[in-house]
């Protein structure tokens, strides 16, 4: 029994010259993560403490199509997700032509979620007239803190798009390594990860039905 | 390292296909809650709970986390949970703000 212990031990806390078991690039990743996490934990922390402060916190997401319109945002992301973990999957088993596909189909995901997100914003900004600034509901802070969160996760598709095309052109020319698709898939992940709780922050708790 | 690589790559896409199936599934449920409007504290907790699990499921499964050495959670994962509970401090304070409103 102790030896066991001892052993599971020795298997989790083993040093050596690679701690962690994996790359620096995985780890160096990994860590950029975690960072960029306590950000965005941040902001929706922030965005719950003016939402709850503010007795009159506007609700302007109409079920059809403000909600509609977000979940099928939310099925694109999700679904490139599983696109993103199938191209690592083709790259870990050798089969670079298909993984150049899988990445294609997730930038195209990514693309897709930018284009309905921009749709989103122009019908807040020009329909109902809600700004960084001002908006028709006098509570200015809804604005700021609606572009803020929302804004920086739509800039953090924007590169991971830009990222996943420097990456299929690598695999597709031979030079990335499987460990490379797998770095910039935690980073895909991550991005899908924080919309998770974007979606019902922002949104759901937001709805007027 | 070879090992965990390896383990990372014998998980089946299907197990891929089925997480990607329970996010979707977890996510018409949030939906729903919208939709039926439950009372704010209820659908607050409701929501935050399924985030919290749809996050596990990509981070285990997309992030591959569940096959990385053990050592490597336990050196990013309780900071982090322990930062963003620090950042709850402030949380009491919005309600106090919420009482000084003039009405």
């Amino acid at each position: 029994m102790a030896e066991a212990r001892t052993e599971t031990w020795t298997a989790t806390w083993s040093g050596g010259a690679s701690p962690f078991a994996m790359n620096s690039k995985k780890l160096g990743m990994w860590l950029f993560i975690i960072s960029d996490a306590l950000t965005f934990s941040a902001l929706l922390v922030a965005y719950t403490y003016l939402r709850l402060a503010t007795p009159n916190w506007p609700t302007p997401f109409h079920f059809s199509p403000s909600i509609l319109f977000a979940s099928l945002m939310t099925f694109v992301l999700l679904s490139s997700s599983l696109t993103m973990v199938m191209g690592v999957h083709s790259m870990n088993h050798g089969r670079r032509r298909s993984a150049v596909g899988w990445i294609l189909a997730t930038m195209a995901g990514g693309a897709a979620f930018v284009l309905l997100h921009a749709t989103e914003w122009r019908h807040l900004i020009v329909e109902e007239g809600v700004t960084p600034f001002a908006n028709p509901w006098n509570e200015p802070l809804f604005g700021a803190t609606f572009f803020a969160l929302t804004g920086l996760h739509m800039t953090h598709v924007i590169v991971g798009v830009i990222y996943l095309g420097v990456i299929a052109i690598g695999v597709g020319r031979g030079k990335f390594k499987p460990e490379d698709v797998e770095v910039s898939g935690l980073y895909w992940h991550f991005v899908d990860l924080v919309w998770m709780f974007i979606f019902p922050l922002v949104y759901l708790m937001s709805v007027h039905i | 390292m070879e090992t965990r690589s390896a383990t990372a790559a014998a998980v089946t896409t299907k197990t891929f296909v089925w997480v990607w199936v329970a996010l979707l599934a977890m996510t018409v449920v949030e939906v729903l809650l919208a939709y039926f409007h439950v009372p704010l504290l209820i659908m607050l907790t409701a929501l935050m709970g399924l985030s919290v699990i749809k996050g596990s499921l990509i981070i285990a499964y997309f992030m591959h986390l569940k096959f990385e050495r053990f050592s490597l959670f336990l050196t990013l994962f309780p900071m982090l949970v322990f930062c963003i509970l620090l950042l709850f401090i402030f949380m009491p304070d919005s309600f106090r703000l919420m009482e000084m409103r003039p009405r």
